[in-house]
């Protein structure tokens, strides 16, 4: 690995957890929330979040899977088509207010898309975000509304985030970009 | 088309990685390689999940320009890749020959330039002379989809037969399923792209019908090397005892006896047809239990399948309709990734 981290297994614990406490308190509880993980990192963060309000509030908030492939404006720049992960979101969105989760925050490109998609399900209450790491660089007007860790970086550089779920481990790294345009899309 | 690595049997139903789809258009089947036909199912799934959605559509071909051309009738192969552009965001511009300049004696070159020159980036056609969309696609910047195409191909349609047994097959795989194809093999196009996809797919593939209408299979089914070129995983028999084409099948595909090719006297008569090749109840007895029965559409009730099979117990037929669509968007969304931009 020719990275550094820039969080280690605990620290993504301790951020999980004081996230999990944060959208309880914006929300004065847990009443209408809904957590949406955006495929593919989103998913198993979204479920420990989820995880963590259940053991400290005793609630079991739904939790949706959001596939924005369709969405991305980026379509004509990428050489082919990704492939799709599949969106499931078993619950109603009326009404309810929706905590997007994303590994890492970086043009906004993908949150807008995701946006896009959640509105064609329904008309939420309210949708905020939450991410494990904001790197910057935003080019839309989008911020979090609950953040892991703020990370300088410049654009030559990719943030790679791994969890147990989908790399085995936990661990965020910071890395130069190679002669490769792979992780372009934050 | 280019030679395939077909993978090895034990490669077979594994999940695909992130496989690259590489083709611009799509002709036929025999080009595909097994990943790319996962990639194709893989998509599909995605797509029936869009279809369930409240709002079934999604903006992933925003801005293209999908041309429908079809020089030959058709209902559901038409309608469903006019539904599947729409659902996908596509501007859609469909052409029936009757009511065009085709009438004026306009060749099909100078058709295909005139659309790209109205900004088409896909054409969707379908045409009576085998092999037309390859010669439209030598004359198409962008991506030229077939929609059938004389005897040849009819590639959006065995993909999506592939796709509805998949789905009903226990196991989810047609890998040494007991597959029968009856009727007008010798005509159909939609048989023809079946071998290639089934084959590939590890089925026991079976072609039934009478001999007349199975004139020159025989001999390539001897000499069939398979999409591979390497006679690997598949192939496939031909035979004109339907009760053994029949017993233990686990999919039963009757074709239309396409009356607009009859005319050669190939069939003594539909009732004798019917008599000794139709799909009725008592035949499928011989069959597994819990037997697949479908029909490419559209069916002539009680000459190649009774009307109690086609809306009985195992018939898929009307799902085969509805995968359309969905397969439809998922070859169109690929496709879309590896046209040509332009501007």
């Amino acid at each position: 690995m020719n990275g550094r981290q820039i969080m280690t297994a605990e620290e993504i614990r301790r951020a999980t957890i004081r996230i999990s406490h944060e959208i309880v308190e914006k929300q004065a509880g847990t009443e209408g929330l809904v957590l949406i993980g955006i495929q593919r990192r989103g998913v198993p963060l979204a479920q420990r979040f989820a995880a963590a309000i259940l053991e400290h509030e005793n609630v079991s908030v739904p939790v949706g899977a959001l596939d924005i492939t369709f969405y991305r404006d980026d379509l004509s720049l990428v050489a082919q088509q990704p492939v799709v992960k599949g969106t499931d979101l078993p619950f109603d969105l009326n009404g309810v207010t929706v905590v997007l989760v994303d590994d890492v925050l970086y043009t906004g490109r993908t949150i807008r898309a995701a946006m896009d998609a959640l509105v064609d399900f329904g008309r939420p209450r309210a949708i905020r975000l939450a991410v494990l790491v904001d790197r910057g660089h935003r080019e839309l007007p989008i911020r979090a509304d609950h953040v892991g860790k703020n990370v300088p970086t410049s654009r030559e550089e990719i943030v790679r985030v791994h969890l147990t779920e989908t790399d085995g481990d936990d661990s965020v790294d910071i890395e130069r970009r190679a002669a490769t345009l792979a992780g372009a899309i934050g | 088309m280019a030679a395939v690595n077909a993978p090895p049997p034990e490669l077979l139903d594994q999940p695909v990685a992130a496989t690259a789809w590489r083709h611009r258009h799509l002709l036929d089947l025999d080009g595909l390689t097994w990943p790319e036909f996962e990639l194709i199912m893989q998509t599909t799934d995605s797509m029936r999940e869009v279809l369930r959605r409240p709002i079934a559509k999604v903006p992933a071909l925003r801005g293209r320009s999908v041309t429908i051309l079809f020089y030959e009738a058709s209902t559901r192969t038409r309608v469903s890749f006019e539904v599947a552009a729409k659902n996908l965001s596509a501007d859609v511009v469909s052409i029936a020959a009757q009511s065009s300049s085709i009438t004026k004696g306009e060749s099909l070159v100078d058709t295909v330039r005139t659309v790209e020159a109205l900004g088409a980036n896909m054409l969707v056609m379908r045409h009576a002379v085998s092999g037309a969309p390859y010669l439209a696609a030598r004359h198409f910047s962008g991506s030229v989809l077939n929609g059938g195409d004389g005897w040849h191909a009819h590639p959006s349609q065995a993909l999506l037969d592939l796709y509805t047994m998949r789905q009903h097959v226990p196991g989810g795989s047609v890998r040494g399923r007991k597959v029968v194809i009856v009727g007008d093999v010798l005509h159909s196009r939609v048989a023809r792209s079946n071998i290639w996809s089934l084959t590939a797919a590890g089925a026991d593939l079976w072609l039934c019908g009478p001999a007349t209408l199975l004139r020159g299979f025989e001999a390539w089914a001897r000499s069939w090397r398979g999409p591979s070129g390497r006679g690997v995983p598949g192939s496939f028999h031909v035979t004109t005892d339907l009760g053994a084409a029949l017993r233990d099948a686990d999919v039963v595909m009757a074709l239309r006896i396409q009356r607009e090719r009859q005319a050669g006297g190939l069939l003594p008569s539909l009732r004798e047809y019917a008599a000794r090749f139709g799909i009725t109840a008592e035949r499928l007895a011989g069959a597994n239990p819990d037997v697949l029965v479908m029909h490419p559409g559209p069916m002539n009730e009680g000459v190649e399948i009774a009307p109690d099979v086609a809306i009985g117990r195992g018939s898929v037929i009307t799902e085969q309709v509805t995968n359309g669509v969905a397969v439809r968007m998922a070859v169109l969304y690929l496709l879309a990734g590896a046209e040509p931009r332009r501007g």
